[in-house]
Protein backbone atom coordinates (compact mmCIF):
# COMPACT_ATOMS: atom_id res chain seq x y z
CA UNK A 1 0.00 0.00 0.00
CA UNK A 2 0.91 3.62 -1.06
CA UNK A 3 1.80 6.24 1.57
CA UNK A 4 -0.96 8.09 2.39
CA UNK A 5 -0.93 11.95 0.69
CA UNK A 6 -1.53 14.51 3.03
CA UNK A 7 -4.23 16.83 1.75
CA UNK A 8 -3.89 19.36 4.47
CA UNK A 9 -1.91 20.01 7.62
CA UNK A 10 -2.91 22.28 10.94
CA UNK A 11 -0.75 22.73 13.87
CA UNK A 12 -2.11 24.14 17.02
CA UNK A 13 -0.63 25.05 20.33
CA UNK A 14 -2.02 23.19 23.37
CA UNK A 15 -0.94 25.32 26.25
CA UNK A 16 -4.03 26.07 28.32
CA UNK A 17 -7.65 24.74 29.03
CA UNK A 18 -8.78 27.12 26.16
CA UNK A 19 -6.42 25.47 24.00
CA UNK A 20 -7.83 22.29 24.46
CA UNK A 21 -11.36 23.49 23.21
CA UNK A 22 -9.51 24.35 20.24
CA UNK A 23 -8.26 21.33 19.65
CA UNK A 24 -11.73 19.68 19.93
CA UNK A 25 -12.89 22.54 17.63
CA UNK A 26 -10.65 21.64 14.65
CA UNK A 27 -10.64 18.40 14.76
CA UNK A 28 -14.53 18.18 14.41
CA UNK A 29 -14.10 21.32 11.57
CA UNK A 30 -10.97 19.07 9.83
CA UNK A 31 -13.46 15.24 10.36
CA UNK A 32 -16.19 17.05 8.90
CA UNK A 33 -14.44 17.87 5.97
CA UNK A 34 -13.15 14.05 5.70
CA UNK A 35 -16.70 13.21 5.69
CA UNK A 36 -17.01 11.51 8.65
CA UNK A 37 -20.02 10.80 10.07
CA UNK A 38 -21.35 11.86 13.22
CA UNK A 39 -20.71 8.83 15.38
CA UNK A 40 -17.18 9.37 13.67
CA UNK A 41 -16.40 12.89 14.64
CA UNK A 42 -17.68 11.82 18.03
CA UNK A 43 -15.17 9.59 18.37
CA UNK A 44 -12.11 11.49 16.88
CA UNK A 45 -13.19 15.22 19.25
CA UNK A 46 -13.19 12.76 22.14
CA UNK A 47 -10.04 11.02 21.64
CA UNK A 48 -8.30 14.64 20.51
CA UNK A 49 -9.65 16.19 23.70
CA UNK A 50 -8.37 13.43 25.95
CA UNK A 51 -5.08 13.69 24.23
CA UNK A 52 -4.65 17.61 24.63
CA UNK A 53 -5.35 17.17 28.07
CA UNK A 54 -2.95 14.80 28.47
CA UNK A 55 -0.30 16.69 26.61
CA UNK A 56 -0.49 20.06 29.80
CA UNK A 57 -1.33 17.14 32.42
CA UNK A 58 2.04 15.13 31.70
CA UNK A 59 3.87 16.56 29.26
CA UNK A 60 3.86 20.23 30.10
CA UNK A 61 2.04 21.36 27.26
CA UNK A 62 3.22 21.16 23.66
CA UNK A 63 1.43 21.05 20.39
CA UNK A 64 -1.27 18.73 18.08
CA UNK A 65 -0.33 18.23 14.11
CA UNK A 66 -3.75 17.54 12.10
CA UNK A 67 -3.70 15.88 9.06
CA UNK A 68 -6.04 15.35 6.47
CA UNK A 69 -5.47 11.90 4.47
CA UNK A 70 -6.01 10.49 1.30
CA UNK A 71 -5.34 6.89 -0.07
CA UNK A 72 -6.34 5.47 -2.99
CA UNK A 73 -9.82 4.05 -1.59
CA UNK A 74 -10.03 6.26 1.63
CA UNK A 75 -9.94 9.29 3.39
CA UNK A 76 -8.41 9.94 7.09
CA UNK A 77 -7.17 11.89 9.74
CA UNK A 78 -4.23 11.56 11.89
CA UNK A 79 -3.56 13.54 14.94
CA UNK A 80 -0.09 13.85 16.20
CA UNK A 81 -0.01 15.27 19.91
CA UNK A 82 4.20 15.79 20.84
CA UNK A 83 5.30 17.43 24.35
CA UNK A 84 9.12 17.91 25.26
CA UNK A 85 7.40 16.61 29.09
CA UNK A 86 9.54 14.31 31.10
CA UNK A 87 8.10 11.10 29.23
CA UNK A 88 6.69 7.77 29.97
CA UNK A 89 8.88 5.36 32.17
CA UNK A 90 6.30 2.36 31.66
CA UNK A 91 4.76 2.53 28.27
CA UNK A 92 2.52 -0.90 29.01
CA UNK A 93 1.40 0.44 32.33
CA UNK A 94 0.30 3.85 30.37
CA UNK A 95 -2.02 2.03 28.45
CA UNK A 96 -3.83 -0.03 30.92
CA UNK A 97 -7.54 1.25 31.76
CA UNK A 98 -7.70 2.35 35.00
CA UNK A 99 -3.49 3.44 35.40
CA UNK A 100 -3.42 7.26 36.13
CA UNK A 101 -0.63 9.19 37.56
CA UNK A 102 -2.65 12.19 37.45
CA UNK A 103 -6.19 12.38 39.09
CA UNK A 104 -8.23 11.60 36.16
CA UNK A 105 -9.92 8.02 35.76
CA UNK A 106 -6.97 6.61 33.72
CA UNK A 107 -9.29 6.57 30.69
CA UNK A 108 -7.40 8.97 28.27
CA UNK A 109 -4.58 7.22 26.42
CA UNK A 110 -6.06 3.78 26.47
CA UNK A 111 -9.97 5.34 25.76
CA UNK A 112 -8.21 7.03 22.86
CA UNK A 113 -7.05 4.27 21.48
CA UNK A 114 -10.21 2.26 21.44
CA UNK A 115 -12.02 5.30 19.47
CA UNK A 116 -9.22 5.30 16.70
CA UNK A 117 -8.16 2.56 14.05
CA UNK A 118 -4.60 3.44 14.10
CA UNK A 119 -2.58 4.15 17.54
CA UNK A 120 1.04 4.98 18.26
CA UNK A 121 2.60 5.71 21.31
CA UNK A 122 6.42 6.91 21.44
CA UNK A 123 8.16 8.40 25.03
CA UNK A 124 10.92 8.15 26.87
CA UNK A 125 11.77 9.33 30.43
CA UNK A 126 13.21 12.70 29.33
CA UNK A 127 12.39 12.12 25.80
CA UNK A 128 9.17 13.91 25.84
CA UNK A 129 5.71 12.20 24.11
CA UNK A 130 4.60 11.46 20.77
CA UNK A 131 1.52 9.81 20.33
CA UNK A 132 -0.35 9.79 16.74
CA UNK A 133 -4.20 8.41 16.04
CA UNK A 134 -5.53 8.39 12.73
CA UNK A 135 -9.24 7.06 11.72
CA UNK A 136 -10.28 6.07 8.39
CA UNK A 137 -13.26 5.72 5.99
CA UNK B 1 -15.03 34.50 34.43
CA UNK B 2 -17.60 32.28 32.21
CA UNK B 3 -20.31 30.86 34.68
CA UNK B 4 -22.96 28.38 33.68
CA UNK B 5 -26.28 29.31 34.76
CA UNK B 6 -28.27 27.69 37.40
CA UNK B 7 -31.92 27.94 37.11
CA UNK B 8 -34.40 27.30 39.83
CA UNK B 9 -37.67 25.33 39.79
CA UNK B 10 -40.06 24.26 42.85
CA UNK B 11 -37.14 22.53 44.94
CA UNK B 12 -35.29 21.34 41.85
CA UNK B 13 -32.01 22.96 40.23
CA UNK B 14 -31.78 23.04 36.31
CA UNK B 15 -28.78 22.93 33.94
CA UNK B 16 -28.54 23.37 30.93
CA UNK B 17 -24.93 22.73 29.29
CA UNK B 18 -25.01 24.71 26.24
CA UNK B 19 -21.27 25.66 25.68
CA UNK B 20 -18.09 23.58 24.83
CA UNK B 21 -16.93 23.44 28.41
CA UNK B 22 -13.42 24.38 29.42
CA UNK B 23 -12.06 21.92 32.50
CA UNK B 24 -12.30 25.05 34.70
CA UNK B 25 -15.69 26.33 33.47
CA UNK B 26 -16.44 22.24 34.76
CA UNK B 27 -14.79 22.64 38.35
CA UNK B 28 -16.81 25.75 38.58
CA UNK B 29 -19.94 24.34 37.56
CA UNK B 30 -19.40 21.50 40.43
CA UNK B 31 -18.90 23.75 43.17
CA UNK B 32 -21.46 26.32 42.05
CA UNK B 33 -24.14 23.64 41.84
CA UNK B 34 -22.76 22.07 45.71
CA UNK B 35 -23.29 25.19 47.26
CA UNK B 36 -26.48 26.26 45.52
CA UNK B 37 -27.77 22.47 46.35
CA UNK B 38 -27.65 23.84 50.15
CA UNK B 39 -28.36 27.41 50.13
CA UNK B 40 -31.33 26.62 47.74
CA UNK B 41 -32.30 23.40 50.03
CA UNK B 42 -33.02 21.27 46.74
CA UNK B 43 -34.26 17.78 46.24
CA UNK B 44 -33.42 17.45 42.55
CA UNK B 45 -30.87 18.35 40.22
CA UNK B 46 -31.46 18.30 36.19
CA UNK B 47 -28.63 18.33 33.63
CA UNK B 48 -29.57 18.74 30.74
CA UNK B 49 -26.37 17.69 28.06
CA UNK B 50 -28.80 17.75 24.69
CA UNK B 51 -26.58 20.13 23.12
CA UNK B 52 -22.77 18.88 24.36
CA UNK B 53 -21.22 17.33 21.48
CA UNK B 54 -18.88 15.14 23.28
CA UNK B 55 -18.51 13.81 27.00
CA UNK B 56 -14.89 13.01 27.79
CA UNK B 57 -13.27 11.66 30.84
CA UNK B 58 -13.00 14.73 32.22
CA UNK B 59 -17.21 15.74 31.85
CA UNK B 60 -17.44 12.61 32.50
CA UNK B 61 -16.14 12.64 36.25
CA UNK B 62 -17.46 15.33 36.46
CA UNK B 63 -20.99 14.55 36.11
CA UNK B 64 -20.39 11.83 38.61
CA UNK B 65 -18.91 13.73 41.06
CA UNK B 66 -21.73 16.29 40.86
CA UNK B 67 -24.26 12.64 41.42
CA UNK B 68 -22.06 11.92 44.33
CA UNK B 69 -22.06 15.21 46.08
CA UNK B 70 -26.10 15.62 45.75
CA UNK B 71 -26.12 13.02 46.66
CA UNK B 72 -24.46 13.02 49.80
CA UNK B 73 -26.23 16.10 50.24
CA UNK B 74 -29.80 13.88 50.42
CA UNK B 75 -30.26 15.49 46.58
CA UNK B 76 -31.15 13.19 43.11
CA UNK B 77 -29.26 14.02 40.24
CA UNK B 78 -30.87 13.32 36.54
CA UNK B 79 -28.81 14.16 33.63
CA UNK B 80 -30.85 14.12 30.19
CA UNK B 81 -30.97 14.49 26.53
CA UNK B 82 -27.39 12.55 25.50
CA UNK B 83 -26.90 12.41 21.81
CA UNK B 84 -26.46 8.72 20.78
CA UNK B 85 -23.25 9.43 19.34
CA UNK B 86 -22.21 10.93 22.47
CA UNK B 87 -23.58 7.08 24.43
CA UNK B 88 -21.60 5.69 22.04
CA UNK B 89 -18.34 7.03 22.46
CA UNK B 90 -18.78 7.40 26.17
CA UNK B 91 -19.06 3.42 26.26
CA UNK B 92 -15.97 2.82 24.12
CA UNK B 93 -14.37 5.02 26.07
CA UNK B 94 -14.63 3.32 28.86
CA UNK B 95 -16.82 5.58 30.70
CA UNK B 96 -20.30 4.22 32.57
CA UNK B 97 -21.71 7.05 34.81
CA UNK B 98 -22.27 4.89 37.36
CA UNK B 99 -24.11 6.02 40.10
CA UNK B 100 -25.65 8.55 37.83
CA UNK B 101 -29.36 8.67 36.42
CA UNK B 102 -30.16 9.32 33.23
CA UNK B 103 -33.45 10.12 31.19
CA UNK B 104 -34.50 10.64 28.05
CA UNK B 105 -35.44 14.47 27.71
CA UNK B 106 -36.57 17.10 30.09
CA UNK B 107 -40.13 15.78 30.62
CA UNK B 108 -39.08 12.34 31.47
CA UNK B 109 -36.10 13.47 34.25
CA UNK B 110 -38.41 16.57 35.60
CA UNK B 111 -40.66 13.14 35.87
CA UNK B 112 -38.12 11.22 37.94
CA UNK B 113 -37.04 13.76 40.45
CA UNK B 114 -40.63 14.39 41.08
CA UNK B 115 -41.42 11.00 41.64
CA UNK B 116 -38.82 10.62 43.90
CA UNK B 117 -39.88 13.73 46.28
CA UNK B 118 -43.81 12.91 45.97
CA UNK B 119 -42.65 9.18 47.25
CA UNK B 120 -40.96 10.55 50.44
CA UNK B 121 -43.68 12.85 51.18
CA UNK B 122 -45.49 10.02 51.65
CA UNK B 123 -43.40 8.38 54.23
Amino acid sequence: MPAPIVLGTAVLPIRTAEDVVRVRQATRENAVAQGFNLVEQTKLVTAASELARNTIDHGEGGEVRIERLADLARKGLRLTFSDQGPGIEDIEQALKDGFSTGNGLGLGLSGARRLSNEFSLDSAPGQGTRVMIARWR
Amino acid sequence: MDRIPILKLDDFLLVTIQVDMHDRLAMQLQDDLTARIVAARARGVLIDISTLEIVDSFIGRMISNIAGMARVLDAETVVVGMQPAVAITLVELGLSLEGVRTALNVDKGMALLRQRTYEESRI
